[in-house]
């Protein structure tokens, strides 16, 4: 593990055995320059700054935060799209790494990718047949029952017809061509699909469609997602566990019902707060959060929300919170987290 | 936009002046070489000072080919607006372009969804504050200047004289969205229109912007007309709110109406295919199936039809035409069909329970 200065943010909990993904330490920096012809590095953009986290089989991962907190960096990188600057990812017991560079195209197809704009992630020269046999043509792959058979029941599992096959997609609407993205997510039958805001580009009613659509196939394949996203009601929805990124940290990291019922990070509460809800029936207290997301050029030291934060103190300048917690179905990187719900036995102060 | 109002505007048995704002019958179509797009097909509406109306409709509904007429500004040789507009009593389509020109800036104004594409990157945004100021008003230059420099710092951007001297891209996108807010409101316009005002921005940002705006109106008066496709926002600042599909008005009521007791089919599925965070949570959501229709061959009955899962309990007449917009029993307009014992039906035992 190569540590980057900070020590692993909290340790993977037990059981990890039964993980299919395991990050450690996650590391992403980009150059960032300046002058076009003689450039020179003048900094380094921190978007993914050490960050852990674990996905088990069949779970559903939210990861959320705001624009330029590094989210979808860490989708990117974790779908093989981006070297990891350090850190460790492992697949199902393996190096990623290790086996991306080697044998090349395993584990290209444990993990696939949905885009969030619909329009610009397919060809617009490519039929729709060709475009979602595309994966197999990479591969090298001849899936029993030929590719044409296997093309035309994708299309029918996402719910479009078989008759598509020779459109192109110009021819759909936004959703439909999201469920087109996501045949050809699940051609090659992965393990773990990176959801990179795959329904903010979609009309309300449409998401709805995608949603269902992403948790049928949840259910019928045994996949596992990470599923990142803004929306926090989507996420809600959908997840598992839900882990919440301030520029490039993770500031908390629990199950689903915990993190929506009793926020411990001071972050998340505003962000939860911020959330508009559709009802005039509850509006809420609102926390409102001065400012805006410092610069990932030079996070502040310390704790990086302590410029925004209400409850900040001197150690929050000065010492970085691990992401910890009495409760390994509840971590937060706080000094000062809320109090954890009564039956937890958890003591208010961080360590 | 008061309940008690009669379901035809032009009614004239209608008590008292106009709304603010009132539109009537607006149509707005475009001629394309593939037919045809009517974009928005016959809406009637009204605003009063310091109210503040959310219109919420999917991609296509028309809202925003809605607004710019409003605005005057749909003046492409291919579109063809009709119906009538009256801003504080004043109709504008009858009005000479000078005119409504003459108003747009000033009377009335708008915030686009896209900041950066809407501010020049040629010219810092305090130039571009002070250029729309004396565009409408006999400002000196440097009169202008401290004008711009003093609505930065009213919409909160910090340093604002410092600020002034940048450029768009300078800025952060919630940055950019107060710096457009400044600019509409720097001639303190009577009637704002903000398209999608937040959708480009997080959370966080979002909820300064829409307190910014509602601040601003309550300091000016300001009658405010919020477009977006996110319930959410309308729920937490209009007053009444307009569901609109296929370039119709589908309902319309006090946003209290329209979100606790909805009437129309489309709003059912709107309300349920999203998730609050105060609601428990579903295994699946309740989504309504297929897409919209095309505008330039829409459906010849009620556009909501071919999704509408009840269309088989209006006996047929959803299939054959359009619904008017009338008055339901619970107080909003609606345009369905469904009887009202029916739809009361419906609402108790299908769309409540997982409202």
């Amino acid at each position: 593990m190569n540590g980057n200065g900070t020590a692993p943010a909290g340790s993977p909990p037990p059981g990890a055995a039964g993980d299919l993904l395991r990050v450690e330490n996650l590391v992403k920096h980009f150059a960032s320059s300046r002058g076009v012809v003689l450039s020179r590095t003048t900094g380094q953009v921190r978007a993914v700054d050490g960050i852990s986290f674990s996905i088990r089989r069949g779970e559903t991962l939210g990861l959320v935060g705001e624009t330029g907190c590094g989210k979808s960096t860490t989708g990117r990188v974790l779908a093989g799209f981006l070297p990891a600057t350090s850190g460790q990812v492992t697949f199902d017991g393996r190096d990623a790494g290790e086996t991306r560079r080697g044998r090349r195209h395993s584990l290209h197809r444990d993990i696939q990718m949905i885009f969030q704009d619909p329009y610009s992630a397919l060809n617009p020269r490519h039929t729709v047949g060709t475009i979602i046999a595309a994966p197999f043509r990479y591969q090298g792959i001849m899936p029993p029952g030929g590719i044409r058979a296997t093309v035309e029941d994708l299309l029918s599992q996402v719910g479009l017809s078989p008759e598509h096959y020779n459109r192109y997609p110009r021819e759909f609407s936004g959703g439909q061509r999201q469920r087109i993205c996501v045949a050809r997510a699940i051609a090659l039958r992965p393990r773990l699909i990176i959801a990179d805001e795959p329904v903010s580009a979609l009309d309300v009613s449409i998401q709805a469609q995608i949603i269902n659509l992403l948790s049928d196939l949840r259910d019928t394949h045994g996949l596992a997602y990470l599923f990142i996203a803004h929306d926090l009601s989507v996420v809600r929805h959908i997840s598992d566990r839900v882990a919440v990124m301030y520029l490039g940290k993770l500031v908390e990291l629990a199950d689903n019902e915990l993190l929506y019922a009793a926020p411990r990070h001071p972050y998340t509460k505003a962000l939860l707060s911020a959330v508009p809800v559709p009802s005039t029936r509850a509006r809420r207290q609102r926390l409102s959060l001065p400012g805006e997301p410092p610069s990932p050029l030079n996070p502040p030291a310390g704790c990086r929300f302590h410029t925004r934060c209400w409850k900040a103190q001197d150690v929050c300048r000065t010492t970085e919170p691990p992401l910890a917690g009495d409760d390994p179905r509840h971590l937060v990187a706080c000094h000062f987290p809320e109090p954890a719900p009564a039956p937890a036995a958890a003591s208010p102060a961080g360590r | 936009m008061s309940q008690t109002r009669p379901a035809r505007p032009h009614d004239p048995g209608r008590p008292g002046g106009r709304d603010f704002l009132e539109v009537d019958d607006l149509k707005v179509a475009f001629r394309t070489p593939d037919g045809v797009v009517r974009a928005v097909d016959g809406v009637s509406f009204g605003v009063q000072r310091g109210r503040t109306l959310g219109i919420v409709g999917e991609s296509g509904s028309g809202k925003s080919a809605m607004s710019l007429a409003v605005l005057g500004l749909q003046t492409g040789k291919n579109a063809d607006v009709s119906g009538r507009i009256w801003l504080n009593d004043e109709e504008l389509l009858a009005a000479g372009p000078g005119r409504v020109r003459d108003l747009r800036g000033a009377a009335m104004a708008m915030i686009f969804q896209d900041p950066l594409s809407a501010l020049h990157p040629y010219y810092t945004v305090g130039w571009q504050i002070a250029e729309a100021y004396r565009a409408k008003t006999p400002a000196t230059r440097k009169q202008a200047w401290a004008r711009a420099v003093e609505m930065l710092g009213r919409v909160g951007i910090p340093q604002p004289d410092h600020r002034a001297r940048e450029y768009p891209h300078q800025f952060s996108g919630g940055m950019r969205q107060r710096a457009m807010i400044a600019m509409a409101l720097s001639c303190e316009p009577e009637l704002l229109i903000a398209d999608e005002p937040t959708t480009a921005l997080d959370v966080t940002v979002q909820a300064q912007i829409l307190e910014l705006i509602a601040s601003l109106q309550a300091e000016l008066g300001t009658a405010v007309i919020i477009i977006t496709h996110d319930l959410g926002v309308v729920a937490e600042a209009a007053d009444e709110t307009l569901v609109m599909y296929a370039g119709q008005i589908m309902e319309r009521g006090t946003t209290d109406q329209v979100f606790s007791d909805p009437q129309h089919p489309y709003t059912w599925g709107l309300l349920t295919s999203v998730t609050g965070l105060d609601h428990p949570r579903r295994d699946r959501l309740a989504a309504i199936p297929g897409t919209p229709p095309s505008l330039s061959d829409r459906p010849s009955g009620c556009p909501f039809e071919p999704r509408c899962r009840y269309s088989d309990r209006t006996g047929g007449l959803s299939a054959g035409s359009r619904p008017p917009l009338r008055q339901s029993a619970a107080g909003q307009f609606v345009a369905c069909h469904l009887a009202d014992e029916t739809r009361a039906g419906i609402f108790a035992e299908e769309v409540q329970p997982v409202l």
